[in-house]
């Protein structure tokens, strides 16, 4: 007899209850996966009551249902934005035929490796994460980290929904494999290299819930243009919950430049040694951060020329950024976009296919997109009159993926020798002795309402609920 | 000659804040009917599309999407205008020589209910800027009751609710302190209409629930009059009779004097019974909601009724930090114990009421029946007596200054 209350443990919209199937198979995946995240996920911090956020429907109206849960009881759900039965396939050679509702056999295979390829980031960044707690600066960005977590958590269910929905035995192979990797395990390690990188301390989980979860906006909403219909609606909701680990970026950063103006305004002071000695960040590092972050990001989007990319457009799997709303003729045959490379010691632009550019095309996307938010933390120091400014490094600085891989180019765009480098890679990317000292700063603050003293308060709380609301109670 | 002069008609525009939204584009996917756009610079909502239906306000991951401002329907924020903020504009005041003026009925009520303070007092300094009668009897607005909560266990001697009122798309902005008149439906025994009942909004401006257009009110049904006579309360049992989804006529607010201070530091001395507490239960919760603010000031709160099972929000109110609130409840009718008044209590913290009496920073708020004015007053002429100081002149004194505010029915 069936006894598991499929809708009420496992929110969903797709009709879980009636399909047995997909039940036996999230019946033998659904135990390794709360294994995984016993295992992997937040370290030490399971029995906590943590103020989540969790969504129970697509409606308005069930998108932000808030109360206090343990993690390992987050009702981790399963939700695809709302149907519609007319859609149309709208770009690259199957235009204007309906979209798929199930999966060709002759994209199977890329369509699994798009999927295996979001989903692995999703348990990866859990994992990247699951020491943080240990040194939260308050119980709102404790609570703000672990929702972070389960979201991810909840994106990891969406993809492997995809795969045992959607490509059988394979699939579920997959689904298996995605709770086996280990993001920097030198044996098994997660797909992506960024993902393989760790997230040591808060500065580094905010410019990485900026720059790299926004990495993940953007490829999500390529993946929402798909012909592949359920890939479609279940990234487009996904996307509502990447736009918190953006915000928790966004915001994050922006309270730490926040505090560092006013200690340079109290000490008027902007010698980064008088400001570490007060105990925050000076601006100096942040920026060498901000510049770690935004290459290793950068590198995400894959080769500035890729067959793949072609063929992943073509067929109609992977769209562009808003190609809904773009006005020219979705198919690009004969089109060409601007790609960079060094000649002669220089960086210069060339033109190449587009079709083969749209890893290039989707990067630009995301660097306009980073640059206005950077605009914003500019505000606050030009608010609190200090008259330091962040900027984003060149797109080709920093760079292992691509035809820019093997090139040294400095954060203003110039081509330099190995020697002018290695004489400022210290100027220009966040060093050990940046990182010692930010460790050094990251002690628990548990509090209701207090923060530590590198970062300033938020100026409001979750859900309106006060800023000294008790977010996660430890029991 | 038209006599009548149209209400000021005034809007609840919908507003993002710019300085916290990070233009992640969920508000614009979500909203059904595209009321809302953005430039490279900001996201921002179309007053002539937007029909605040809230769908976008619980996926905004910043809380940036709820904002709104009270403004006149000829000075709508424009797109454009709206576009090349850099932070949101201020809540303006409204613009009092274009209120209309108070109809006499309520007048008569207000006047009769600060009798006890000798008329009207200046409200604080700090208060907000009330909007008054926007909705009169030739114009009222219609309300729809979105919740009906027992405040008192069933067979106590009273039966106190709590009613929400949902204004929808009709502005209706309060303050707390405030009141709003309640027209049941209907004629009386000579054919003639209901009179108007005025009921203290027991909610913060910001709502009873912050993201709604709604307000509360604590309503005791009526089932003997002053004297002890059985008598139905028409008001008061049409009210708690009311069902979710029942359409109420309601005019206001009104108040302009019984008004909480806005400035950090600033203190409540708060004395209630019954559904005297509304009010004070407003400006409780507009403190607690502000609680981050770290604003300062203190609140102590002497509360009395028959028993605790008849004390509107006794548990909430058991459930306030002891450093936020100092809370005193004096109960008349517990089985085995002496009858205890709010005054009893008064009496008991000598010390502390002296401080906040003498204290330029402390407001004064007396809700609940008339029965209780002189009792607090004579408590408040001996402690002024223990302190060496002396009550008539003390009195004027925080009239004058906008700290004694009194209303009693």
């Amino acid at each position: 007899m069936n006894t598991i209350n499929y809708s009420e443990m496992i929110p969903n919209n797709v009709d879980l209850a009636s399909d047995r199937t997909l039940q036996r198979a999230l019946e033998q995946w659904q135990p390794n996966y709360l294994k995984w995240w016993s295992d992997m996920g937040p370290d030490g911090s399971q029995d906590f009551d943590v103020y989540l956020r969790t969504a129970v429907s697509v409606e308005p109206g069930g998108w932000a249902h808030f109360d206090h849960v343990k993690m390992p009881d987050y009702r981790w759900g399963i939700f695809l934005a709302p149907a519609d039965a007319e859609r149309k396939i709208h770009f690259g050679e199957h235009m204007g035929e309906p979209a798929w509702q199930d999966v060709p056999g002759e994209h199977r295979a890329n369509l699994r490796r798009i999927i295996v390829t979001q989903g692995d980031t999703e348990p990866a960044s859990v994992e990247q994460q699951r020491h943080l707690g240990l040194t939260c600066p308050s119980q709102y960005d404790l609570r703000n980290l672990f929702q972070v977590n389960v979201e991810e958590g909840r994106h990891l269910w969406a993809m492997v929904y995809l795969l045992h929905r959607y490509f059988g035995r394979d699939g579920r192979e997959e689904a298996e494999e995605l709770l086996l990797r280990r993001s920097g395990d030198t044996d098994n390690p997660r797909i992506l290299g960024a993902f393989n990188e760790k997230t040591p301390d808060w500065l580094a989980f905010y410019m990485f819930t900026y720059f790299t979860d926004r990495d993940g906006k953007f490829q999500l909403c390529a993946l929402a243009e798909s012909s592949f219909d359920p890939l479609a609606r279940t990234t487009k909701f996904m996307l509502t919950e990447e736009a918190h680990h953006m915000f928790v970026g966004e915001s994050g950063v922006a309270r730490v430049l926040q505090r560092t103006c006013e200690v340079m305004k109290r000490l008027e002071t902007d010698d980064p040694a008088r400001i570490r000695a007060e105990g925050a960040i000076d601006l100096p590092t942040i920026q060498r951060y901000l510049n770690f972050h935004f290459s290793v990001t950068v590198d995400l989007f894959g080769a500035d020329q890729s067959s793949n990319a072609a063929t992943f457009y073509n067929s109609g799997l992977k769209g562009r950024f808003e190609e809904g709303k773009r006005s020219d003729d979705h198919r690009l045959q004969g089109a060409n976009y601007r790609i960079l490379e060094v000649v002669d010691g220089r960086l210069v632009e060339r033109d190449a296919p587009m079709q083969n550019a749209l890893n290039e095309v989707l990067r630009d996307d995301y660097i306009r997109d980073s640059v206005s938010g950077i605009g914003r933390w500019n505000k606050v120091m030009e608010k609190a009159g200090v008259s330091f400014r962040l900027k984003v490094p060149h797109k080709a600085f920093n760079r292992k993926i691509g035809t820019l891989a093997n090139t040294r180019v400095s954060p203003d765009g110039r081509v330099v020798s190995a020697a002018e480098w290695a004489a400022h890679a210290h100027e220009w990317l966040a060093t050990p002795e940046d990182r010692a000292f930010v460790a050094s700063l990251m002690g628990r603050v548990v509090e209701p309402g207090k923060f530590a003293n590198w970062i300033a308060p938020p100026n409001m709380g979750i859900n309106k609920q006060p800023v000294e609301f008790q977010y996660v109670r430890f029991n | 000659m038209n006599a009548e002069i149209a209400p000021l008609e005034v809007i609840r525009q919908h507003l993002i804040d710019p300085e916290i939204c990070i233009r992640c584009n969920t508000c614009e996917e979500t909203c059904p009917i595209d009321a809302i756009t953005h430039d490279s610079r900001n996201y921002v909502v179309d007053a002539a599309i937007c029909d605040g239906c809230n769908a976008c306000i619980s996926p905004c991951p910043t809380g940036s999407i709820d904002n709104w401002r009270q403004v006149p329907r000829n000075k709508i924020y424009t797109l454009d205008e709206q576009l090349g903020w850099d932070a949101l504009p201020a809540q303006e005041a409204p613009d009092i020589s274009a209120a209309p003026e108070i109809p006499q009925e309520i007048a008569r009520i207000t006047a009769e209910a600060s009798a006890g303070q000798g008329g009207a007092a200046a409200p604080p300094w700090s208060a907000a800027h009330p909007y008054v009668n926007l909705h009169t009897l030739a114009h009222p607005a219609f309300a729809t009751v979105s919740g009906n909560f027992a405040l008192t266990v069933p067979g106590a001697s009273s039966d106190i609710r709590h009613i929400v009122l949902d204004f929808g798309a009709t502005a209706f902005p309060v303050l707390e302190g405030q009141t709003i008149g309640i027209v049941p439906p209907g004629t009386d025994a000579y054919g003639r209409p209901h009179h108007v009942r005025l009921y203290s909004v027991a909610s913060p401006r910001d709502g009873e629930r912050p993201r709604y257009n709604n307000l509360a009110l604590t309503v005791k049904r009526v089932t003997v009059d002053h004297a002890g006579q059985t008598v139905k309360g028409v008001a008061s049992n049409y009210l708690c009779d009311s069902a979710k989804g029942d359409t109420v006529k309601v005019v206001g607010p009104f108040g302009t004097s019984f008004l909480m201070p806005n400035h950090p530091g600033s203190s409540l001395l708060m004395i209630c019974t019954g559904t005297g507490s509304a009010p004070m239960r407003a400006m409780t919760e507009r403190r607690r909601r502000r609680i981050a603010q770290k604003e300062g000031g203190e609140l102590m709160l002497f509360f009395g009724a028959r028993a605790a099972d008849e004390l509107p929000y006794f548990g909430p109110l058991l459930k306030l930090p002891k450093d936020f609130i100092d809370i005193n409840f004096a109960f008349s009718r517990v089985p085995g114990k002496p009858k205890q008044y709010v005054q009893d209590l008064i009496r008991r913290r000598v010390d502390d009421v002296a401080r906040l009496l003498r204290d330029d920073q402390c407001y004064i708020y007396i809700c609940g029946l008339k029965g209780m004015e002189e009792g607090v007053a004579e408590a408040f002429k001996e402690i002024c007596r223990r302190h060496g100081m002396d009550w008539g002149a003390v009195l004027p004194e925080l009239r004058i200054k906008g700290r004694y505010h009194l209303e009693t029915y």
